[in-house]
This record gives C-alpha cells, structure tokens and sequence, in this order.
C-alpha cells in the first residue's frame, strides 16, 4: 500500500523534445487539474526554430504548471518535479531544479548517442550527478510499447504514446484522474479510433505503473482551492485577448475588422480571430503590418471596430499610420505583444520595453491611450477597456500585452455575456452647425464638450459628406490650415483630449506599518504579488499597487506615490516607467529593479529584492 | 454585395461634385484636366454622392479628394490602397476610388499597390504619373527615364524605371488601362470602364508637370507627332496609327509599316483575352521614348473579388448568430469546471 502525502502546492515540468507532444501533455495534466479545483498558473517554453534536429538541447519544449490548494500568481519559480523524456531536456531543465526536487527520466532514451549529442560524457543517470535529486528512472519508451503490444500498430507508433504513459503515472502521482483526457483523446481522433485507444491504453497503462511499481512509495495529494465559485476555464493570454476583441464587438454592436500579419508572439490572436467569423469579425492577413493597420483604419473609417495586432518590430512599422489616425481623431486598437527586442531580437521571450514606443513612439505630438492587461485572463477585459477609450475618444488605443502573458494559462471565471458594458456609439447623421447665411452644414472636427471627441460620420451618410487627411486641419471645419495659432490649439485640443479620458484611481493594497510601496504594470503582477505575500508571510509589510492605465494615468497617483518614501519598480526593461514616474512626479524617490533576460521575474528574485530596500533603503 | 456600378442616366452634375475648397495645384498643371474630367464623370457612376469614397496618398495628386464633394480621405504616403481595401471589404455599398501618383504608388507604395491588384480589391487606382516627385520639387521618379537630370541627380539618374502597365500586369490585375491627361473624352472613356469592372481596375493617366517635368508627353499631344506615337486601343479592332499596324513578332509584338504587313496579320485588340502574355506584349510597345504608346484599356478581365469573397466567408459564417448567446458557447466552450 501507498502512502498518500498531503501538499499545499507543486510545481512540475514537463521537458522533452519538441516531437515528444509535451505541451499536449501539459495541456492534458492542466485540465485534469483545473476539474480537480485545483488553481493554477501554467507556461509553456517552446523551442525558437520550427524544426530544431531531435534530441539536441535547441530542440527541447517544456511546460510548467504550477497548482495549488489556495490562489496562486505564477507558474512558479522552479520546478519541484522534472519529467525528462531525453537527456536534452535533462540538460536544458536541471539547471531550474529545485535542489531535492523529483527526477523522472526516461531511461530509454539515455543511450550513448544521445548522451553524446547533448555533450554528456558519462550517463548523468548512473554517475552520481543526480545525487542530490530524487531519482526516478522510468523506461518509458519500451514500458509503453510492452503495454501496445497487442494493438494492432508499430513499434514506432506505440512509442510515440509514451508521453501518454508519462501523463497517466504523473496523474497517478499526484491524485489527479483520467477522464477528462480520455474524453479528449476518443474526440481527438475520432476518424482514427484506434490510435485512440492505443493512447487511452499509454495513459491508463502509466497510471497503472505508478500504482504498482515499487519506486513510486508515496502518492500526493492536493486539495482543492477555494475559489469564488462560478464557472471557469483555463486560458492563454492570446486567447483571452482574441475573446476580449469578439466580446468588444458584441459590447459595442460593430463589425469588427482584424487587420494583422503573422508575428511571434501575436499571430495566435490572428488565428484565434480567424476561426471566429461567425461573430462578424473579419480578418485580413496583410502584405506587411502598414497595410495590416492602414485596412484596420480604413475599416474604423467605414464604422467598423479596427483592430490591429503585432509585436514590437510590426509596431514600430505602424508608427506612421498611428499617427495618422491620432490626426484623422479615427477609433483603433492597436495590440503589442511585446517580445524581446530590439530588432528580432528573442522572438519567443517575454519583455516590457515597448512601453517608451507606445508613448512616444510616434512623429510629432501624438499621445494615445496605453492600456496593460496584467494577466491572461485580464486580456479580456483590458480589450473591453481599449475598445472604450478608442470608440468614445475616437483615438488609437495601445494595448500592451508580452510573451508571457500571451502564452502563460490560468484559470478564468467566465463573465456573463449579459454583463457586458455597453460600448454602443452613435454615428453623427445629422448636420451640427449652421454657417454664416444660415445653412445647416456638417463640422467634421466639432466636438463633444466634455469628451473633446469629433463626431463620426461614416462614409454612406447622406449630406455629410466631408474630407478628413493628415494635413493640419482648422478645429471646427476640419479644412486645411497652416495657421499657427490653429495648430497649437489642435496639438493641445488632442492632447486634453487623451488626457482627460477617466481610468479607474489607482488601488493601493497597504498593510499599515510600511514606508515602501512597489509598483508595477502589465505582466509583472504576478511575479510581484507573489513576492509581497512571501514579504508578509514572514512579517515584512510592504504596500503594492499595480498600473492598468499607463496613458492617462490614474488620478491619485500622484497622491499615492507621495504617501511613501521609496518606491520600488520592478519591470523587464531599463526602467521605462520609472523614468515616466520620475519626470511625471519629481520628488518621487523611485528604484527601479531591472532585468531584461527574456523570462519573467520570479518570486523568490522579488522578495529578495525588495527585502534590501525595506531594511537597507 | 459588390456588384458592378451601372451607370445610369445621371441626376447630379459636374458642379455637384466640386467642393469648397479652392484648388490649389501649379497653373498649368495637368491635375486640373483630370480633376474637370473626373468631376463630370462621377454623375455617371449613377451614384449618390456619400457612397463615393476617394482615398489618396501623399503627393500634389493625392490632393485630390480635398476637392470633390464626396468621402475623401488625404491618407500617407503610398498606403491609400491599404486604407481603401479595409473600406472596400468592410463597406461593400461604396465605390472606392485610390488617387496616388507615380512616387506614392511605385515607390514608396510599390507593395500595396502590387497587393491590392492581385488580390482583386474592388478598387478604382488612378495613378497620376507625371513621372517626377512634384510635391517634393523635382527628384527623379521610379517612371523618369534613365539620365534624368534632377536635383538629386545632377549627373543624371542611373537606375532603371518601372513600366507601370507591365508592373500591374505582373501583379495578376484584372483591369489595366492608360489614358491621358489632356483627353478628356479617352480619359472619361477609360473611367466609364474602370468603374464598370468589378475588382481593382489600374488606370495610369500621364500627367504633365509644367513646373518640374514639363512636357514630359509631348509626343503624344503635339499635333505633329502624336498620330505616329499614340496608338488608340480599341476592342475588335485590328491595331493601326498612323500608317503603322501592331503584328505578332517571336514571343511578343512589334510595329511595323502597313505597307510591309498583310491585312490579315494585324493583331486584332481584345481586352479579355485570359493570357496577360498579350496585354504585357502591349505594354512593352512603348518604351521610355513614348514612341509607340497604346492608350485604351489593355486587359479586363473577370476574377472573384477580394472584398466579396471574404464579405462572403463572414456572411455565411454569422447569418442568423445571435452573437451575445454565441459568445456565451464560446466561452463555456471546451474543458470547463464549476466551483460551488
Ligand atoms: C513617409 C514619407 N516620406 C516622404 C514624404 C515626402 N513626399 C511627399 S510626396 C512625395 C513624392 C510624390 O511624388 P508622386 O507620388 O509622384 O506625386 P506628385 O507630387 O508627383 O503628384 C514625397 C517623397 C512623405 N510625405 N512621407
Ligand atoms: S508641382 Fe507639378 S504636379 Fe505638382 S501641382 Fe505643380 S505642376 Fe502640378
Ligand atoms: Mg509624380
């Protein structure tokens, strides 16, 4: 008998190579885990070349999910358990290992060809160099085509159902069933039911192994989290975000109009999107990302809602034609998926540094509003949001999302469609000025008072027919002036304009007793939050506050900054918003905590950080 | 839908199509000619004025739209055909119509240009080809001929020029045509055709720049060369100008005498003809001498949209959706749990 251990929380890893179908793995293990209720976080680690050679260590793919009795943040910072199917992905993950964490290996795959093409000279397994882990060595590959044998498929087939055998004893492991995943395999491959059931046979095959084999003495248990109940579903930052744009769609009763071209780590939202034409979205893959924005801003023009997607080099070509539509005073939603840059930089890692290019990243005096969704189900509701600014300000909108929260999971509660705030915009059909002999005309640039918003006449409207450009224009009639007095009062009209857009106060979350506040935006909410409840766990208070609006921001932040003596700020880039915060509140004692390495911070790097300015300043 | 423009007995005038503004190119300018032809065109596109959009570029061309009293938008630099395509596909009740010049559509504009051709955008592009940057004040152009002198090439210019027919041809465009400034029944005639093609119709009108590259067509406008140099297109006819006729010579075509060719051997012009081989052949007649140059529509031929087909994917996709309760499915849809 087994004993079962009680856990509060476990972070696994599952590496191999990149034909090895461990992200499906993952995904498997994460759904199993969610029904369990379970909350969870997960990220997933894909190789950069499409079809790096198999075995080497540029070919590995990972998937951690991090899971718990109680609300978590991250995907965690190590893994407690490393499932390796090759030594690449020993090689690759050990590194990450928490010291006296769970190895499993497939020994199968530990043969001197593959030791050597990874550069070990000695079979890690067998010398000792695993010592301070737990070693579990599992034969996957013949384990798995044992329990095939009487399929009628290869040995070659069979073996590729050893991520299933590795599934079914990890699911063993940690209490988790297998339903869910046999539902999923028997849809998966309904027109090929027998590699269906030979996957079923893997998978129940591993659960088996781990109930019956002597290595596998202990069982753990996770129980259940208690979260606000309510119906979810685990989703990808990219997914939530493509959502978020069919929910703005619905929200604001507009076609809307996806104009995209393919880019890591964006080009999910353009595939998410395309699949989805049933809500009126049309999706236009682009020759290049100026033509993608120019038919989006074409498409607002018409009175559509115009999305565009990208990552930082697509932005920065757009550039011009944001600026455009700043000009023209035309709705657009404009995503980043922010990667690590500059140039190609690292396609696949995560960075916060377009933040400067998204304030200012334009000719001449173009501010826009900046939006940062700060998880990946909060990509949802941060389109929503963009999509207010844009159509009731008839501005672009930037919103900026990354690589982590593009690709990271965790569970959502799902909203009620019913619940959607009402974005509905009135198109101006109607004539809204007299002229001097008393003729009713249309002013295309007379505005709303209290919004500063021109009105928005669509092409097809009778009698307002009027021409918009780039070219300066007089507030008003929107005729073309060159007149000096007329430009600084359109560049400040426009600036007001954003400026005055309302975005909730800034939330301070203070325990008393602390002079510190951390402040952060966009993905770092996770990693931070998980660091200040380490802090307070053991006894150090410290004040947080996290940044959604970052053009305009919150009113009372200037309020909130000036309550505390330091203000620490973590972001993946050189200290983009500290500088903003440094010329925006002069006074501000603000120190930045900066790394640009491609990965999110992680917790414990956090906690210590923001342990020396609380004790040492 | 997008079905193409019938052109009715027009109810609007010339005059309905002037707006306030004051126009304000060069005296002299070829711009003028276009802008009073296009004006007294438009009522026969049958059209009320707000279903028509015209959307330019950046050049003295692309100021077009400022002076006609319909939609207009004066967009940047070489991207109108971007702008006019998320029009075209999201507003299939507009006639859309892309000004651009010879800068803003061949050079910095080349991509979108040769995009929205062969995607068979229902768009109208007249390109105004003066073959000069004019708002600029005079460089060389990607249509000036080899050797220009210019300001920024005071030893002449040395990089070969596009052929703008043959461009869009190669582009797989559907409509392709030329026309001239100066002839305002030809330019009409060619705009008539224009609008009455379904998909993107290419129209390369030659414009003179009195200020920076005047004359640049003088060959086929004065009285005593023009019948040698311009050869009139037109369908079911056996190509002749002057006392020259277009034959079938190797791969291509080539001018020669009437009196040394047969009858027979005339090449008889059809726009339709499937094969771009024979539309580019023509557009090869004329080189950067303008010595041979057909106007007239050289290839007009039927291909599904761009816009309606994908109008069509999302039509028939969405009809009938109630998108608030398909939201709620796509939402619950796949792996999901419930917390009590
Ligand atoms: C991005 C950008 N680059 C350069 C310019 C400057 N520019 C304006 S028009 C033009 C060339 C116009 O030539 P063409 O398209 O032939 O038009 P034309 O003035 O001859 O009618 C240039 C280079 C600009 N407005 N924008
Ligand atoms: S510069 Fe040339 S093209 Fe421009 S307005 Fe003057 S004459 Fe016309
Ligand atoms: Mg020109």
């Amino acid at each position: 008998m087994n004993t079962v251990r009680q856990l509060d929380r476990v972070v696994i890893r599952f590496a191999g190579d990149s034909g090895d179908g461990m992200q499906l793995t993952g995904d498997r293990f994460t759904a199993e885990t969610a029904k369990l209720g379970n909350d969870l976080s997960t990220l997933p680690n894909y190789p950069a070349e499409i079809r790096a050679p198999a075995g080497t260590l540029p070919g590995v793919s990972s998937f951690q999910i991090h899971f718990a009795d109680s609300d978590i943040l991250t995907p965690g910072d190590e893994p407690e358990v490393l499932v390796a199917m090759n030594p690449a992905a020993l090689k690759a993950n050990l590194p990450d290992l928490k010291s006296g964490g769970i190895v499993i290996v497939n020994t199968d795959e530990f043969t001197k060809r593959n030791l050597t093409k990874v550069g070990y000279a000695a079979n890690p397994v067998e010398d000792g160099s695993l010592d301070d882990y737990q070693l579990i060595e599992v034969p996957l590959t013949s384990l798995t085509i044992g329990a095939l044998e009487d399929y009628d498929i290869g040995k070659k087939d069979a073996a590729r159902s050893k991520n299933m055998f590795a599934l079914g004893l990890l699911s063993w492991m940690y209490s988790r069933t297998t339903g869910v995943t046999e539902d999923f395999l028997k849809k998966k491959f309904a027109a090929k039911p027998d590699i269906a059931e030979a996957n079923i046979a893997a998978l129940k095959a591993g659960w088996n192994y781990g109930e019956t084999a002597e290595s596998f003495a202990v069982q753990y248990e996770i129980p259940p989290a208690t979260l606000p109940a309510g119906t979810y579903r685990n989703i990808t930052g990219n997914q939530a975000l493509a959502w978020g744009v069919i929910a703005a769609g619905v929200a604001s009763d507009l076609p809307v109009f996806l104009g995209a071209y393919p880019i890591t780590p964006a080009s999910d939202i353009l595939h998410e999107l395309s699949k989805h034409k049933r809500f009126g979205v049309t999706t236009v893959q682009a020759e290049d990302e100026i033509a993608a924005v120019g038919a989006a801003l074409g498409a607002s023009w018409g009175g559509a809602l115009g999305v565009t997607t990208s990552s930082g080099p697509g932005i920065a070509l757009k550039s011009e034609t944001i600026s455009l539509a700043v000009s023209l005073e035309l709705p657009l939603v404009v995503i980043d998926v922010q990667r690590a840059g500059p140039s190609t930089g690292m396609p696949t890692k995560t960075e916060q540094a377009d933040l400067m290019m998204a304030m200012f990243g334009r000719h001449g005096e173009a501010p826009i509003a900046i939006v940062a969704p700060q998880s990946p189900s909060d990509c949802y509701e941060a389109m929503l949001e963009a999509t207010r600014m844009a159509l009731h300000y008839r501005t672009p909108v930037m919103l900026l999302s990354d690589g982590y929260i593009a690709n990271g999971a965790e569970p959502w509660k799902l909203p009620d469609p019913a619940d959607l705030p009402d974005l509905s915009v009135e198109f101006a059909t109607e004539f809204n000025d007299t002229d001097s002999s008393g003729n009713e005309i249309f002013l295309p640039f007379k505005r709303d008072p209290e919004t500063l918003a021109r009105p928005w006449a669509v092409p097809g409207t009778p009698g307002l027919q009027h021409r918009i450009g780039g070219i300066e224009k007089a507030d008003g009639t929107g005729d073309i002036s060159y007149d000096p007095a007329n430009h600084d009062h359109m560049v400040r009209t426009r600036a007001a304009k954003i400026a005055g857009i309302p975005v909730p106060d800034l939330e301070v979350e203070d325990p008393g007793d602390t002079d510190v506040l951390v402040l952060g935006w966009g993905s770092t909410w996770g990693p931070i939050g998980a660091a200040v409840r380490g802090l307070r766990d053991r006894g150090i208070p410290i004040a947080r506050a996290h940044l959604r609006y970052l053009n305009p921001m919150p009113a009372n932040l200037g309020e909130v900054l000036a309550r505390y003596d330091k203000v620490v700020v973590p972001e993946m880039n050189l200290g983009q918003l500290s500088q903003l915060l440094r010329s925006g509140f002069p006074g501000t004692d603000v120190i930045g905590y900066n790394k640009v390495r491609g990965l999110p911070f992680t917790s414990n790097e956090l906690q210590d950080a923001l342990e020396e300015v609380i004790k040492n300043g | 839908m997008a079905d193409a423009v019938k052109l009715d007995a027009p109810k609007l005038k010339a005059k309905d199509f002037k707006s306030d503004q004051e126009v304000r190119w060069c005296p002299g300018c070829g711009d003028y000619a276009i802008l009073a032809a296009v004006q007294s065109f438009l009522p026969e596109l049958g059209l009320e004025r707000e279903k028509i959009a015209f959307v330019s570029g950046i050049g003295c061309s692309s100021r077009f739209p400022y002076y006609l009293n319909t939609y207009g938008m004066h967009s940047i630099h070489g991207r109108a055909p971007t702008i006019a395509t998320g029009l075209a596909t999201s507003r299939p009740d507009l006639s859309v119509w892309v000004v651009t010049g010879d800068g803003d559509a061949l050079s910095i504009g080349g991509n979108h240009l040769i995009h929205a051709l062969r995607r068979n955008v229902n768009l109208k592009i007249l390109l105004f080809n003066n073959r000069i940057y004019g708002l600029t004040k005079g460089q060389y152009s990607p249509t000036s001929e080899p050797g220009k002198l210019t300001k920024s090439t005071p030893m002449g210019s040395v990089d070969a020029p596009f052929n703008p027919l043959s461009l869009a041809l190669g582009s797989e465009a559907t409509f392709v045509a030329r026309t001239l400034d100066s002839d305002r029944a030809h330019l009409q005639q060619v705009l008539r055709a224009a609008a009455e093609h379904e998909g993107s119709a290419f129209v390369e009108i030659y414009q003179n720049c009195p200020i920076f590259n005047d004359n640049a067509f003088e060959v086929l406008k004065s009285a005593e060369t023009r019948d040698e140099a311009i050869i009139r297109l037109e369908n079911g006819q056996p190509i002749r100008f002057g006392d020259r006729a277009v034959v079938q010579s190797g791969y291509g075509l080539e001018v020669k005498d009437v009196a040394d060719v047969d009858e027979s051997d005339i090449v008889v012009h059809k726009s339709d003809v499937d094969d771009p081989a024979y539309a580019f052949a023509l557009s090869r007649l004329s080189g950067t001498e303008l010595d041979h140059t057909p106007i007239g529509v050289f290839r007009s031929v039927e291909r599904p949209t761009y816009d309606e087909q994908v109008r069509h994917q999302v039509e028939e996709a969405s009809a009938g959706v109630d998108r608030k309760g398909a939201l709620d499915r796509l939402l619950n849809s796949g792996d999901t749990w419930t917390v009590l």
